[in-house]
């Protein structure tokens, strides 16, 4: 059909010989390495190409092929140690930081390769913004964690300018009312939830094009969480997102499609919905009936 | 010599003593039905016949070395003549000290009164019955206290508890050691302190400018009034003080910053060990470096551009006193800045700031109470830092701030007040009190302070 015609134009690289299957089912061996479903899209904002990741000498993921949508919130779900946040590290080159961390494959952003040698990861990582799992706001009063990105980046020296940043941030983050009152107060001071907004207002006031998160809310509370997961339906009016969640729940109700990885691979993608009402996987299948993960 | 022997065989005893009672223990409780019958362990009932056969004897030896030389005294006054009892309690304290030193085998301060050598003679050997009569005692005492624990051993007896008692009161009475010396120390300085307060007003010592604490030993000696005006002192400590911290903050803070934040993890497991080491360095091998090597070549180096630079100068100290501080800056700077949580760089870095942002931005303002903490740590040991400045910085209290000139501090007077033979109730040694409170004062406050804000910085991240 159509779509294996698109994935057998694409030069797939020999895979290193790896039974990471075999333990579930050798018949499955050969199908699992191909991607289930189309993970190529008309006008993608980030493109990943044969993108395999090493941590020293082991593989952690390999040959991974997918694009992130203009305005869609992209869920990536599996069990842990499968490899998602490597691939959401690659993004925005956080991984520059692990040592002995490499990345092979090409990984664009509107059309330009990330890892090429020209590339300067600061301004990269302003477009491409990270909202981690654990909220790790600045030990600094709430203004100055939002203000914290334009400032760096010189945006304003105007401080009307920078009040305005600060508040138009706090409120895309659903966060301003609360804290409108008290923004020198420390923002290590407020409950976990909050903390979680303000890190997604930080992130928000450098204007990314792409916002990364990594189990945003598995952290927090489920009232919390809800608050969260509205937030993120209305963000994707202006960004694109990528999330990692381990809640499947999560990713039906916030994302329009869905990636799911087992062991280092791209297993299937498609939209959510199909994903999950009709996965076409067995993985996929056993993973979201919580057979295993 | 009898004593040393008695101690021996002390030990003897109560090893003895402990190997009965274990064996005593373990016989009970065969007879009643095996180990679990017994209340504690077997050790435990060994352990306590062996301190019911040695506390006692400890304690009679204890006492009888405190009043072992006012009961033998009181004996021997009876046969001395009667013309000696009649002295004045002064010169008959002479006589007693006379037959003291002589019973010690030291010489006599007079010529040899045969009076006194009679006494002496029958001090030894009333001693040496004495000796010999406590020895039996101690011994008596050992084994019937023994007997009786050993006897009353059986399963009921609480032998865990009694000996848990008994240590707790041992580490007890340990650091109640430690702490009375060190509240006596304060104490001790703080009453010679007053003293000097009596005979030079409080306010002429904080306030006064001059110190020259040289009294006239004679009245009719010139220019040796003595003032003990403390500011040149004060200036001076905090002059050099200073400079030590000049050099050793943007060091010690800088390589701390390397050491945790750029360096490789491995190059850090070995320099950071190595830096501590600088710190083990003797301070006097620091004051050398400073008078033969630093001083110099300040001196020098002023005379090249045609400044006037005394060969001792405050500059040198400073800078020497700096360089040994930086080791305590960075290594505890290092470990506050390396316990600043990964999650916090992260989170600067995907937003776009470059490594030295980060490190500026975040990771120093979240480490700094602790940094802080650190710093004034070092500061106090600069403070009470004396080597150095002796041999560096001189002796003459100047008052001036300029670093170029000698000037002193609070340690190095301290020490000069007090070498040589000195009048232990003249202003001039009595000064050296007043200066070590002072001192005591200032270096608790700082401490106080480090430590109140290191705690801080710790609740913030546990
Ligand atoms: N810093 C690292 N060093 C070495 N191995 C790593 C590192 N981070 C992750 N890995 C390995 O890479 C694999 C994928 O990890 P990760 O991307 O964190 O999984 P996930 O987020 O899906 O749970 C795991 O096997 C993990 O052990
Ligand atoms: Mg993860």
């Amino acid at each position: 059909m159509e779509l294996t015609s698109h994935l057998a134009s694409q030069s797939f690289p020999t895979l290193p010989t790896y039974d990471f299957a075999a333990s579930l089912d050798k018949t499955e061996t050969q199908a699992a390495r191909q991607t289930v479903g189309n993970p190529f899209l008309e006008n993608p904002r980030m493109t990943c190409r044969d993108v395999a990741v090493f941590y020293g000498e082991k593989e952690a993921i390999r040959g991974i092929n997918i694009d992130v949508g203009c305005n869609e919130v992209l869920a990536m779900i599996g069990p842990s140690g499968c490899g998602k946040s490597t691939l959401l590290r690659c993004l925005n080159r956080m991984n520059d930081t692990v040592p002995g961390c490499r990345v092979e494959g090409e990984i664009c952003l509107d059309g330009e390769n990330i890892y090429d040698p020209s590339v300067d990861v600061v301004p990269l990582r302003a477009r491409v913004g990270m909202v981690f799992q654990k909220p790790n706001p600045f030990p600094k009063s709430i203004f100055d964690n939002v203000a914290y990105g334009p400032k760096i980046h010189g945006f304003t020296t105007d401080k009307a300018e920078l009040d305005n940043i600060v508040e138009t941030s706090l409120i895309k983050a659903g966060l301003w009312e609360e804290v409108k009152d008290r923004l020198q107060e420390p923002g290590t001071g407020l409950s976990g939830g909050q903390q979680q907004r303000l890190c997604i207002a930080r992130a928000i006031a450098v204007s990314p094009e792409v916002i990364l998160m990594d189990e945003p809310c598995s952290a927090l509370d489920p009232i919390a969480t809800a608050k969260i997961e509205e937030l993120i339906a209305e963000l994707r009016e202006q960004f694109s997102i990528v999330i990692v969640t381990h809640a499947m729940q999560q990713a039906s109700r916030v994302s329009q499609r869905t990636a799911y990885f087992h062991l280092g691979d791209l297993i299937e993608v498609g939209p959510t919905e199909r994903i999950f009402t009709n996965p076409r996987h067995r993985l996929t299948e056993d993973y979201i009936t919580g057979r295993f993960g | 010599m009898i004593y040393s022997f008695l101690l021996l065989i002390i030990l003897l005893l109560g090893a003895s003593a402990y190997f009965l009672g274990t064996a005593r223990a373990v016989a009970v409780s065969q007879q009643t039905g095996g180990m679990r019958s017994l209340h504690s362990l077997p050790s435990h009932y060994g352990a306590l016949t062996a301190l019911g056969c040695v506390l006692p004897a400890l304690i009679i030896y204890a006492l009888w070395q405190i009043a072992e030389p006012m009961i033998l005294t009181s004996m021997i006054k009876g046969n001395l003549p009667a013309e000696m009892l009649k002295l004045s309690a002064n010169e008959f304290g002479l006589v007693l000290n006379d037959i003291r030193n002589m019973v010690a085998g030291n010489t006599l301060s007079g010529t040899g009164n045969p009076a006194v050598m009679a006494a002496a003679e029958q001090y030894i050997s009333l001693q040496t019955s004495a000796g010999r009569i406590v020895s039996m005692v101690i011994l008596v005492t050992m084994c019937v206290s023994a007997a009786t624990i050993y006897s009353r051993i059986d399963i009921h007896l609480r032998a865990r508890n009694i000996v848990e008692g008994l240590i707790k009161i041992a580490i007890i009475a340990c650091s109640a050691v430690a702490i009375f010396t060190t509240i006596g120390i304060v104490l001790s300085v703080l009453f010679e302190a007053i003293r000097f307060f009596k005979i030079i007003p409080l306010q002429d010592f904080i306030l006064g400018l001059t110190w020259s604490p040289q009294t006239a030993i004679r009245a009719d000696q010139v220019g040796s009034s003595g003032a003990f005006g403390a500011v040149p002192i004060f200036v001076g400590t905090t002059l050099i003080a200073l400079i030590a911290m000049a050099v050793a903050i943007p060091i010690g803070l800088l390589s701390a910053i390397y050491l945790s934040e750029y360096a490789h993890p491995k190059f850090r497991a070995t320099a950071k060990p190595l830096m501590e080491i600088l710190a083990g360095i003797p301070t006097v091998v620091y004051g050398f470096f400073a008078a033969l090597t630093v001083a110099p070549f300040i001196r020098d180096l002023g005379m090249s551009v045609h400044l006037d630079v005394s060969s001792e100068s405050a500059l040198a100290a400073g800078l020497v006193m700096g360089i040994m501080i930086i080791p305590f800056v960075s290594s505890l700077s290092e470990d506050v800045l390396h316990a600043v949580p990964q999650s916090l760089r992260d989170g600067s870095l995907a937003l776009g700031a470059t490594q030295f942002e980060t490190v500026k931005n975040v990771v120093v303002p979240a480490a700094l109470p602790g940094i802080v903490g650190g710093i004034l740590l070092a500061v106090s040991r600069a403070i009470g830092e004396t080597m150095i400045v002796v041999m560096a910085a001189g002796l003459s209290a100047n008052l001036t701030f300029n670093p170029l000139e000698t000037v002193t501090t609070v340690t190095v007077q301290i020490v000069t007040l007090l070498v040589g033979d000195q009048e232990f109730d003249s202003p001039k040694t009595l000064a050296a009190f007043a200066l070590g409170l002072v001192l005591f004062f200032f270096t608790l406050c700082l401490n106080i302070i480090a430590i109140r804000v290191v705690q801080k910085y710790r609740e913030q991240y546990e």
